[in-house]
């Protein structure tokens, strides 16, 4: 068989294709003339590589380089898109698991590095970002013991303590105090509404999004300016299949960008270019980014079939992942996918001009969006005919006739009379969202 | 809401549409309880409803509808030559197959649409790979292995169903693929990174601006409706997958959509829905398009691909024209970008990749043939 490669010379050539047919990483390093540093990390070429990145054989990395590689990563994102300028105050989503404690693990270390600077200045002229950390308790959507739950907290307690100075705060908010009640009357209401969900993947979705509701509330009432989660490539490849599947492709672009301004507080997502293999990687080389294991449940339904298939895919090719993100990448975002406009005087006019030249520019039509009242997906004008609004429940029918057509089937009521107590136990900002539903945001029109 | 995977006897139910006859069979899109005259009837209303809202034809067009012998161009070919008649479209229907000389496949399909062609009344014809190209599928693959052949058929085939059109003086040619054939697109293309493909690929009626208009009159029906259909009216087709498909790529989302149909039927419709609703800029770079300088074909680079894969096997370069290598010299300055991967999605008609669907979920029925 010939040998296709264009950068063999013959003898080289012979002895690479008999390499091929019996795989030793060893001799094959030693065959490839040109990579002669196999046993090297190949950044510092200084120091045993540990540990390999998603380019396989080709990315392997000591410890520091493969650390110093994916909080570039990181530092490069929240420069490009803005995302973190002096004057926020950050509010990091923290789950337990590895993703979110390598987000928290970097937002902390530039807030240190920020404080250096502030301390070491004279003149005091740039102030350092406030970080805060939020986790929600979703225990009482489970069967767990009360203990398994406030072990974890304690830990998580312990870790935010750990990352100080600079000190944050640490919300721990149990899932049901969405509802502006309190404490008993909100777990029956939210058991209810679980309840009146029969779709499985409804009932997940439905509880993400009271997730995003309930962490803009804290971070609104805490004086937070951005809300930072820890969604990875992984993540984002999984949401874009999901998405595509529950005939969200409208407005999947929305979601999947650095950063997302539709509601009061903007949405970052700075650890978006990072696969969870190497986030995985990072938490188990390096002893002090412990993650807290929550045992949540696997995803069932659409979510969990996605999830394997994903997986499988990436057995098969491991750059698949980032393939589907960057593909979906390509889809046009929406005029709210960018950091709204600095007009804040502390804020130094470099930064300003810094995040004018290099956030999204806005793209065609600044029109308003609608947005469905329960997942905030933007609607597709045609998808909702205005004659629909004058049907159904005359109590509501803003809500039902607003929702997008993937809440229509998988979270509403398929039987009308039952949507009356449905809606009386959602929670009170997703009908007010109804109630404004295509008024859209004109803040951003400036 | 979790589906069942076996459609059960119904028992005392009654069907859910004339509310008379015992319900026969529950419908994979919908899950409804139906008798089969209803069934029939609903099956080949939608297919009516989709070629008048997507103004599919007019009459006095001729109509090729292209004809492997399997299940979707069998049924196409029955419920076409049905509708024109009941709704008198006025259409003229001819069924026009391709050989790509694949033995133990090819040649045992090929007499089904020999059959159909006097079941059907419908005048067929048939272009080979062999006559066109001077390549056998077999031959090729004995050349190029089992990685990449599925690219060279799909691109073959494509230029052979024109010519044949062309041959046979038609307005446009039909295809039968059916919506989980579009939905697997969707995710291939997505997969794949093709972006310019995803923008295309959800149309029912494609190359408008080519020689040959086609279209898909099947876009918004089942798979298992098809076969289900087909079952019943005991139309005579055939039904093994192409030899050479098991290494297709198309395989992975064809599992996945099998998993998701179980769990949520209406999920391959939303699937093409995503498709045809992502936002794709209009100012994204797309292929200009030119022709072919040595056969004339419609083309975006220099030669067709075609021409390019053609010339790679005659001159013993199986590689050539897959992945992004560059053309064949730089002289010439061929190069085609596009990763071959991405070509074959073309023309699926053929390659269904199916293993013996009745098994599936007939298991109730006594059905092996």
């Amino acid at each position: 068989m010939a040998c296709n490669s264009s950068t063999c010379n013959s003898s080289g050539c012979y002895k690479g294709y008999e390499e091929e047919e019996q795989p030793k990483p060893n001799t094959k390093a030693a065959v490839n003339g040109g990579n002669s540093c196999q046993n090297l990390c190949v950044k510092c070429k200084v120091n045993e590589p540990v540990c390999c990145g998603i380019g396989g054989e080709n990315s392997r990395f000591c410890k520091d380089c493969f650390k110093n590689n994916l909080y570039g990563k990181f530092k490069q994102a929240v420069t490009y898109n803005a995302m973190i300028t002096p004057p926020d105050k950050v509010l990091v989503a923290f789950s337990g698991g590895p993703s979110s404690r390598v987000v928290l693990q970097f937002v902390h270390e530039m807030q240190y590095k920020a404080q250096k600077n502030y301390d070491a200045n004279k003149d005091k002229s740039l102030p350092v970002f406030g970080v805060g950390v939020a986790f929600i308790d979703e225990s009482s959507t489970h069967s767990f013991t009360s203990l398994h739950i406030e072990k974890a907290i304690e830990d998580i307690r312990l870790i935010v303590s750990n990352l100080a100075p600079p000190s944050k705060e640490l919300f721990v908010v149990p899932i049901e105090s969405i509802f502006s009640s309190d404490g008993i009357d909100g777990k029956e209401r939210l058991k209810e509404l679980l309840d009146a969900v029969s779709d499985v993947t409804g009932k997940e979705d439905l509880l993400i999004r009271l997730r995003i509701l309930l962490l803009q509330k804290i971070a609104s009432e805490n004086g937070y300016t951005r809300i930072v989660l820890g969604t990875c490539t992984s993540r984002i490849a999984c949401h874009v299949i999901s998405a595509t599947v529950k005939g969200q492709g409208y407005s999947l672009s929305a979601d999947i960008q650095y950063v997302d301004s539709r509601w009061e507080i903007p949405v970052v997502l700075p650890l978006r270019d990072c696969p969870a293999q190497e986030l995985n990687t990072l938490c188990s080389l390096d002893g002090s980014l412990k993650i807290v294991e929550l045992l949540n449940g696997p995803c069932s339904g659409i979510n969990g079939l996605v999830s394997s298939f994903v997986k499988v895919l990436q057995e098969e090719n491991p750059s698949r992942e980032c393939t589907i993100v960057r593909t979906a990448g390509k889809l046009t975002p929406f005029h709210f996918n960018r950091v709204p406009e600095i007009h804040d005087s502390n804020v130094p006019s470099a930064t300003r001009r810094h995040q004018k030249r290099y956030t999204l520019k806005p793209n065609g039509s600044l029109s308003s969006d609608s947005f469905c009242p329960i997942c905030s997906s933007p609607l597709k004008k045609s998808n909702f005919p205005s004659s629909l609004r004058s049907h159904g429940n005359q109590q509501n029918p803003d809500l039902i006739a607003s929702a997008c057509s993937s809440c229509q089937f998988q979270i509403l009521p398929k039987d009308p009379s039952l949507m009356e107590e449905f809606l009386s136990v959602l929670p009170q900002q997703m009908i007010t969202k109804a109630k404004h539903g295509d008024q859209g945001d004109f803040s951003l029109l400036r | 809401m979790e589906a069942d995977s076996k459609p059960k006897k119904s028992g005392a139910r009654l069907c859910c549409v004339c509310n008379q006859n015992r319900a026969a069979l529950k419908r994979p899109k919908t899950l409804e309880q139906i008798c089969r005259e209803c069934f029939y009837a609903v099956f080949e209303e939608e297919i009516h409803q989709v070629i008048l809202e997507n103004q599919l034809f007019k009459p006095g067009d001729r109509i090729a509808i292209g004809a492997s012998g399997g299940k979707d161009s069998t049924v196409l070919a029955y419920v076409l030559s049905e509708l024109n008649r009941r709704h008198n479209y006025g259409l003229d229907l001819f069924l026009l197959s391709v050989d790509e000389g694949i033995t133990g496949y090819r040649d045992d399909s090929l007499e089904t649409v020999k059959r159909n062609e006097l079941q059907y009344g419908l005048p067929l014809k048939i272009v080979s790979y062999k006559d066109l190209y001077g390549w056998t599928m077999d031959e090729i693959v004995k050349m190029i292995g089992l990685k990449n052949n599925c690219t060279f058929c799909g691109v073959f085939r494509r230029q052979a169903l024109d010519r044949g059109a062309a041959l046979l003086k038609v307005d446009k040619v039909a295809t039968g693929h059916n919506a989980d054939d579009i939905a697997e697109t969707v995710l291939l293309n997505i997969l794949r990174g093709d972006i310019a493909r995803l923008s295309r690929c959800t149309s029912i009626i494609t190359g408008e601006d080519g020689p040959i208009p086609r279209c898909k009159p099947f876009k918004c029906t089942y798979e298992k409706e098809i076969v289900m259909y087909a079952y019943f009216k005991k139309l005579d087709y055939f039904s093994t997958e192409c030899i050479y498909s098991p290494n297709a790529y198309r395989g992975f989302a064809r599992e996945f959509i099998k998993d998701l149909e179980r769990i949520r039927p209406r999920a391959i419709l939303d699937i093409i829905k995503s498709g045809e609703d992502f936002r794709i800029s209009t100012t994204t770079k797309m292929p200009e398009q030119g022709t072919c300088e040595r056969c004339g074909y419609i083309s975006s680079q220099k030669w067709c691909k075609a021409c390019v894969l053609l010339e790679g096997l005659n001159r013993g370069l199986p590689k050539l024209g897959i992945g992004r290598t560059q053309g064949l010299n730089s002289d010439a300055k061929i190069s085609n970008g596009m990763v071959i991967q991405e070509e074959s999605v073309q023309g699926q008609l053929f390659c269904t990749n199916q293993v013996n669907p009745e098994d599936q979920f007939f298991g109730f029925y006594i059905c092996k043939k």
